[in-house]
């Protein structure tokens, strides 16, 4: 079984981390976008910090044994590298957008140049 | 602009005409480029790309006469020729030519990479070093990775490929219009190879021997050739199970 404390730590950490996300949004340093993955992350870690036999059982179908709370890193790790794939996804279509719009701004400016030209 | 002289082939005299010239940091070399182009042909429109060069690229360039599509920041080969063949299409360019800035393009050979495409056997036609009987003089590893390169585009084309990461080129309306809507960004033209080829675009391969470097240095070394044959080879693969629209089909 989790130790109680594990199960309270976890708890914490989730809704604070929950509790900074929608602060984020709120003072609109955050894109619902984006902070969607992340309230997901920190939702699903809060269920399995509460619902302690929950995560027991969740441990049993894994053929996790001995450390209950182990589950607990394994998900928060997978939820981590959703993120930060999602965040690569962006990052490239930034980069398409980014270069689109500097190829633009060539084409355009030197139409300005040879309009000046006499 | 409207110039024809008695050595160009008339059909290529009626073409509205665009030599693109990608450079980047080449104020040593982009003259004597753009000076050969009009050698051969003064009826080209030569339009510079200038990479967010750091150096005088750019302004020698418009003292030729070029005109000159300035980036405000380095996008590399790829984002450099594309900005050039959106500017062809939209000013509505019936024929390019593609030379880079560094001056290892000979146009004494335009009038062989051009023929195919005035013949309308070509959309694309690519100067080889493989082709020239000659050896083509470079590193060990970069000749290892164009070996590589060549087989890789050959079997995904399933045609005969030589010189795939050629960037001296003549392309038509075809192909102009496919390289303005998607051009790949670094390193572009052995993913081109295959985008020309997955558009059922036909390219072929003319013997064009290339010189060294007039000035500048090479902006290839061991690691980044590495990258660069793991980036395409990867870039290769996916397009395996990528389903390209063909122009004619969806349009």
């Amino acid at each position: 079984m989790t130790p109680l404390t594990v199960s309270i730590a976890g708890a914490v950490g989730s809704i604070l981390m929950v509790l900074i996300v929608l602060e984020l949004i709120r003072k609109r340093r955050l894109k619902e976008r984006y902070a969607l993955l992340w309230l997901a992350t920190g939702i699903v870690l809060l269920i399995l910090s509460l619902w302690r036999s929950g995560l027991n059982t969740i441990a049993g179908w894994l053929g996790v044994e001995t450390y209950p709370p182990a589950v607990l890193f394994a998900v928060a790790t997978f939820f981590i590298l959703l993120v930060l794939l999602d965040y690569s996804t962006v990052i490239s279509k930034l980069v398409d957008q980014n270069v689109t719009l500097a190829q633009r701004l060539a084409i355009v400016e030197e139409k300005l140049r040879a309009r000046d030209r006499p | 602009m409207e110039t024809a002289v008695s050595h160009v082939d008339p059909r290529l005299a009626r073409l509205r005409r665009i030599a693109v010239v990608p450079a980047y940091n080449e104020e040593g070399s982009v003259t004597r480029v753009i000076d050969e182009i009009r050698t051969y042909d003064p009826g080209f429109e030569v339009v510079v790309v200038d990479d967010g060069s750091g150096d005088r690229t750019a302004e020698v360039a418009e003292e030729k006469g070029a005109r000159v599509l300035t980036l405000p920041y380095n996008l590399g080969i790829g984002g450099s020729v594309q900005t050039a063949f959106r500017f062809a299409l939209e000013n509505d360019f019936e024929l390019a030519v593609r030379l880079d800035g560094d001056g290892q393009h000979d146009a004494a050979y335009l009038p062989a990479l051009i023929a195919p495409v005035l013949d309308g056997d070509a959309d694309i036609a690519v100067g080889s070093r493989y082709l020239t009987g000659g050896g083509y003089r470079q590193s060990a590893h970069r000749h290892l990775g164009n070996r590589i390169l060549a087989g890789a585009a050959s079997l995904v084309t399933r045609e005969r490929v030589t010189d795939p990461s050629s960037g001296f080129q003549a392309l038509n309306r075809r192909a102009i219009e496919l390289f303005a809507n998607d051009y790949p960004h670094e390193f572009p033209e052995v993913e081109a190879t295959v985008l020309v080829a997955k558009h059922r675009l036909r390219r072929v391969e003319v013997p064009a021997p290339m010189r060294e470097r007039l000035a500048g240095t090479s902006s290839h070394g061991v690691l980044k050739s590495t990258y660069f044959l793991a980036k395409v080879l990867l870039a290769l693969f996916v397009a395996l199970f990528r389903r390209h629209a063909v122009p004619g089909e969806t349009r």
